[in-house]
């Protein structure tokens, strides 16, 4: 197994609240791996590190061997990191197809509707994206990240507001999608995370907590401490 | 690119050809006027409507075409189509040198420092009075309107030659913006203005797009500046004022914003609103003020924007 993201001393502050401390994270190719943690623990803060949205206060981030720390989201995008956003985020204004067309590099073309049969949207592809109902477009969104072809998805909470119909769809997706790219997914639905991820990890306070497969998580006392405030 | 599309753009500019052998002598020169003023307009739109960056300060490039190639005559003696060639050369340069700063800039700030500089433009022109003479400006003498294409001499006093040079000009205007505007440049400014984070998280370098759309638009402006110098032989400083950068937002929004005719056409409407008012009340700017609040209410998307809306979906 190869290492594609690997993170050394990464640090975040924001004033004088260290939302990520120190954190030394590796991820594999190929690997479906699960980010969680209570709220505020710095799991989006941790993640927008990674695609370069938030730059950080110390620490390195290495992307297939690459000193990508000082570069600009735009050029991480362009050498395999996508990112789906938490809060939905596509061009409302524009149709399904072009939203997937822009993210495909290829717009007002004709571009491969493939992303959107993936997710199953490719029947909307001539709507406006905005008309679509609210699961829709987290697929959407998906489907835009999947346009990216990228080498790592991140998936920063995809089934929020999910039905749990759209849930289990969501599942078989990313076992789909895992085939080809490795997945950085964040997650509260614990269910969904224990079922999908190869390996776990648990932020607290900015730090890691534990890492594990799914079995060790469930067992790690410091994890349910933190998440049944019994420590 | 779609039949209809240029049929449609091809009519106009016909119309605009034909229009010079049926129209008056005054409608002539007022139609000359409103071509190029459109030129300014078409690339006015590029940067609001498509890019969705609205600036304040354009009349700077204007004025920079204006007056580069007003001095290029007056002072450097250089012939007319040197001179509109220096004009474009310095625009493209200032647009560049005000995009890098600009551009860092977003939203309300990004209108006050575009304001800021062509204010600071402004001031400059009447600080250098001697070289600019100001208020009461430059003019252009007859002998220096007078230079010779490809052997034949054309002097840019004959209305009807300055006519056809407008309407060439504008012809190429509107040719490169529905380039500009259909190419993957044109699409990726239109995300931009739909959502500009996310357009960067698809991996794309949005501030070089923004400063691709500033430049062209600043070039667009300083064309039309020195187009309107060389063809009028008149170079002031009202035309590097406030109103002078207001002005192709207003057009724009007129004939509608993101559509490529829509600024030609609210150019020449706005002139029309303009002459026909003057014709019964001295008050003509309150009449043309409450078309254009009627116009925000009820139409904010412009004639064209409207007519895309509701029955052309397929206008550029």
């Amino acid at each position: 197994m190869t290492v594609l993201l690997e993170t050394r001393g990464l640090s975040k502050s924001f004033g004088g609240l260290k939302a990520v401390s120190d954190v030394d994270f590796r991820i594999e190719k190929g690997e479906v791996r699960a980010v969680i943690g209570p709220n505020g623990a710095g799991k989006t803060t941790f993640v927008s590190l990674i695609s370069g949205r938030v730059a950080p206060s110390a620490g390195t981030i290495l992307f297939e061997g690459a000193d990508v720390t000082d570069l600009p989201a735009f050029r991480r995008v362009q050498m395999g990191i996508a990112y789906t956003f938490q809060i939905t985020s596509i061009y409302a204004n524009l149709s399904v197809a072009e939203n997937v067309a822009l993210a495909a590099h290829q717009p007002g073309g004709k571009a491969s509707l493939e992303p959107l049969e993936r997710v199953g949207l490719a029947d909307r592809a001539p709507q406006i994206a905005g008309t679509l109902a609210y699961g829709h477009q987290r697929l959407l969104e998906v489907a835009m990240g999947l346009a990216l072809k990228p080498k790592l998805l991140i998936l920063d909470e995809p089934t929020q507001g999910l039905s749990d119909a759209e849930i289990d769809n969501f599942i078989t997706l990313v076992r789909d999608v895992a085939k080809d790219a490795t997945v950085l997914l964040i997650e509260h639905n614990m269910p969904l995370v224990m079922e999908l991820a190869h390996r776990i990890t648990v932020l607290d306070r900015g730090m890691i907590l534990a890492e594990g497969t799914a079995e060790d998580i469930r067992a790690n006392a410091a994890v349910q401490a933190a998440y049944l405030g019994t420590g | 690119m779609t039949a209809r599309i240029v049929l449609l753009h091809g009519a106009m500019i016909l119309a605009l050809f034909v229009a010079q052998f049926v129209v008056s002598d005054y409608a002539v020169l007022t139609i000359t006027r409103i071509m190029v003023l459109a030129i300014y307009a078409t690339g006015y739109n590029i940067l609001f409507g498509y890019a969705g960056l609205l600036s304040l300060g354009h009349a700077m490039f204007f004025a920079t075409g204006l007056y580069a190639a007003a001095l290029g005559v007056t002072r450097l003696g250089l012939a007319a189509p040197e001179a509109l060639l220096f004009a474009l050369v310095c625009g493209i340069v200032v647009s560049f040198i005000i995009g890098l700063i600009a551009l860092r800039a977003t939203g309300v700030a990004f209108m006050i420092v575009t304001l800021m500089f062509s204010q600071a433009a402004f001031l400059t022109i009447l600080y250098f009075g001697d070289i600019t003479r100001g208020d009461e400006g430059i003019v252009i003498k007859d002998d220096q309107r007078v230079f010779s294409l490809l052997g034949t001499p054309m002097n840019l006093a004959d209305p009807v030659l300055r006519y056809n040079i407008a309407l060439a000009f504008l012809a190429v205007a509107i040719v490169l913006c529905l380039i500009v505007v259909r190419s993957k440049i044109g699409h990726v400014l239109v995300a931009i203005r739909e959502n500009e984070n996310r357009t960067a998280m698809l991996g794309y370098d949005v501030k070089r797009y923004k400063l691709i759309a500033f430049v062209l638009s600043g070039s667009f402006a300083a064309f039309a500046g020195a187009a309107y110098a060389l063809l009028f032989a008149y170079a002031g400083s009202t035309l590097a004022s406030i109103q002078y950068s207001i002005n192709p937002l207003l057009w724009t929004l007129l004939g509608g914003a993101a559509t490529v005719l829509g600024p030609v056409l609210g150019t020449a409407m706005m002139f029309l609103l303009v002459d026909f008012a003057s014709s019964f009340t001295s008050a003509s700017l309150l009449f043309v003020g409450v078309v254009l609040i009627l116009l925000v209410l009820f139409f904010p998307k412009g004639i064209l924007g409207t007519i895309r809306q509701r029955w052309w979906r397929w206008l550029p």
